[in-house]
């Protein structure tokens, strides 16, 4: 069944599949980021599985989360860990944030609920809520220190470590992997007033050309 | 800008915060037993000391968890600052529809 409007054009009814594709959220902004040269380097983080669990800290239920998805679950407060395709991130006292490469999104959702339900806890899907930004370089620190307050030197912000703070008027979830390799996840909405504040910075930083 | 030390995230700069008025308030046992100007009392009136103050302040832009302070209203300086009351520890697992 097609409909027709004035102009010819056809409208397919929904009893022909339409296709859509997943499309990164900073899809418009991808051609900046790459003409962007010299460090640090701001990368797009390809989209992941996220799930938002909520369990009860004492009483084993981590730990028995970790063992059977094959991992570790964080300790401390703002640390994270890595799970077999992805990472852990302790976000608050019951909270923390398990990522997927490989698992569809609701897959990895009734995967980790699955797992909590038994400990009263639960897990929900916010695979959509944030995207990935990758900072490499030996400035990636001086550049995040722009919009962000926390102490984000080595020492004090390792490999391991993570922080839930703000970068400019936008929160956002950083993420250490080595001295000169940060993550940074935005909520979607607020991603390209970050990758724009984070390109102007970075342009600033380059050496002007004589 | 001063620092407020969360008592999960550590040290962090006051524009994460939320400010969420007078701390240790007690819902009333019976509200339905209350008149209209007690209610009242309870809904908008609030302590003003000039000293110190017991607060609750939330950590916005991280853990999202409420805290309890205690601050010099005439300084501005936070004595100390602490979870408000426990952090959860039920096992309230929703219902979710199938």
């Amino acid at each position: 069944m097609t409909a027709e409007l004035s102009s010819g054009v056809e409208l397919r009814s929904a009893s022909s599949p339409v296709v859509l594709t997943r499309r990164h959220p900073l899809e418009g902004r991808r051609a900046t980021l790459e003409a962007l040269t010299g460090e640090p380097s701001i990368t797009l983080e390809p989209l992941v599985s996220a799930v938002d669990l909520r369990v009860d800290p004492d009483g084993g239920a981590p730990e028995a989360i970790a063992a059977a998805l094959g991992g570790t679950l964080p300790r401390s407060p703002d640390t994270w860990t890595e799970l077999p395709d992805g990472v852990a991130l302790r976000l608050g006292p019951d909270e923390w944030l398990l990522t997927s490469a490989a698992a569809d999104p609701h897959r990895w959702e009734d995967r980790v609920d699955a797992l909590a339900a038994p400990h009263g806890g639960m897990a929900v899907d916010v695979s959509a809520q944030r995207v990935g930004l990758r900072l490499h370089g030996p400035a990636a620190r001086d550049l995040l220190a722009f919009g962000c307050s926390i102490d984000l030197r080595p020492t004090a912000f390792g490999r391991g470590r993570c922080a839930q703070t703000l970068f400019g008027q936008a929160a956002v979830l950083l993420v250490a992997h080595a001295e000169d390799d940060l993550r940074l996840h935005v909520r979607t909405s607020f991603a390209g007033y970050v990758v724009d504040r984070l390109v102007d910075t970075a342009r600033s930083l380059r050496p002007t050309p004589a | 800008m001063q620092l407020i030390t969360c008592p999960w995230c550590g040290p962090r700069e006051e524009t994460e915060f939320r400010y969420g008025g007078q701390a240790d308030l007690a819902y009333p046992a019976d509200p339905s037993a209350l008149d209209d100007e007690q209610w009242a009392r309870f809904l908008f009136f609030r302590d003003n000391p000039k000293g110190t103050f017991a607060e609750r302040w939330c950590h916005d832009a991280g853990c999202r968890r409420w805290l309890r302070a205690v601050r010099d209203t005439r300084t501005y300086v936070f004595a100390e600052t602490g979870p408000y009351g426990s952090f959860p520890r039920r096992s309230a697992r929703p219902e979710r529809s199938a």
